[in-house]
């Protein structure tokens, strides 16, 4: 509960500040505090995960967008009242969604029904592996990780060729000239 | 930042545990939290944090651009290869039993291979969109 009123904290601090440099930062201790919310839930390696890339690598991306851009956001044109309206809307959709979940970690719902509990009793028989996420993602279902790093790839490559492609365009009248 | 005597120690202190945490992540994960992706973001921070510390220049000479870039193809063919090779010999794609005589060790050789295509691709992506996005200038 502490962690999740800190979490509100910072986004109302993110949605009022106007320095984009502060919002930055802001990011990046609202991603420690999410990992800390997903060690909270035990899931160890999302936690991580949400410490290394959101916390470190994006916030170092974003103070290098600012080092480009400028860090003072400008004033909005237009009223944000229906943007409010919408987010307020799909908010309250989803808080409506969250009656009908099962509670937190009840073992008789359909996703602790169906193959999770053959992967819990036979994953250390088929791969020697205790540590079920790690053999689920790597030789159960190790397709399915081949195509998330694909994804990682495809995203690598398309900002690569963004960043990239707009440098070689200015030495380009000049090779025509060579030729 | 380059001559600050502080952040200097404390990177030098910090980079070369890191590291081994990465590689600890890397091949604990059949035991303990953690993967290949997550030491793939692990390693490529730290790269980040060298850079940030001692220049890109510097960084760039012990990771060149050239072989970061080659590393984000590289790991997702190592994956694909393993798939590749598990079906030459008589099985189904990404189904690593042929690899040892005992089929559950060779689909616990299959998980540390796999891995360490995830890990290659992940930090040379993370990587390469740092150099590019720093290497930019105004």
């Amino acid at each position: 509960m502490a962690l999740l009123t800190l979490l509100a904290t910072i986004t109302i601090g993110i949605i009022r500040l106007r320095n984009l440099f502060a919002v930055v930062v802001l990011g990046g201790i609202y991603s420690f505090l999410m990992a800390s919310v997903m060690i909270v839930l035990d899931a160890v390696d999302v936690a991580m995960t949400e410490a290394s890339v959101g916390a470190g690598i994006s916030t170092v991306l974003m103070l290098a967008t600012l080092y480009l851009t400028k860090t003072q956001e400008t004033v909005p044109a237009h009223t944000p009242l229906l943007p409010l309206f919408v987010a307020v809307a799909t908010g309250l959709v989803l808080v409506f969604g969250t009656f009908a979940l099962p509670p937190f970690g009840a073992a008789d719902t359909p996703v602790n029904l169906n193959v999770a509990p053959y992967y819990l009793e036979n994953s250390i028989r088929d791969t020697l592996v205790p540590n079920v996420v790690t053999s689920v993602l790597a030789s159960y279902r190790g397709f399915d990780t081949l195509g998330e790093v694909a994804v990682v790839f495809t995203a690598g490559i398309a900002v690569l060729m963004l960043l990239k492609g707009k440098r070689n365009m200015k030495p380009g009248p000049k090779r025509r000239r060579v030729r | 930042m380059r001559l600050d005597v502080i952040f200097r120690v404390t990177a030098k202190i910090i980079i070369p545990f890191a590291l081994v945490f990465a590689l600890y992540v890397q091949f604990h994960g059949d035991f303990g939290p953690g993967g290949g992706f997550q030491a793939g973001v692990v390693a490529a921070a730290m790269v980040i944090f060298y850079a940030i510390i001692f220049g890109l220049e510097a960084a760039q000479k012990v990771f060149p651009p050239r072989l970061v870039e080659l590393m984000v193809p590289a790991g997702i063919a190592i994956f694909a290869g393993v798939g590749v090779i598990s079906m030459l010999l008589g099985e189904n794609y990404l189904n690593y039993s042929p690899f040892a005589a005992n089929p559950a060790l060779g689909q616990e050789y299959g998980i540390i291979l796999v891995e360490i295509g995830v890990l290659v691709t992940v930090s040379g992506t993370m990587v390469a969109i740092f150099y590019s996005f720093v290497g930019r200038g105004r």
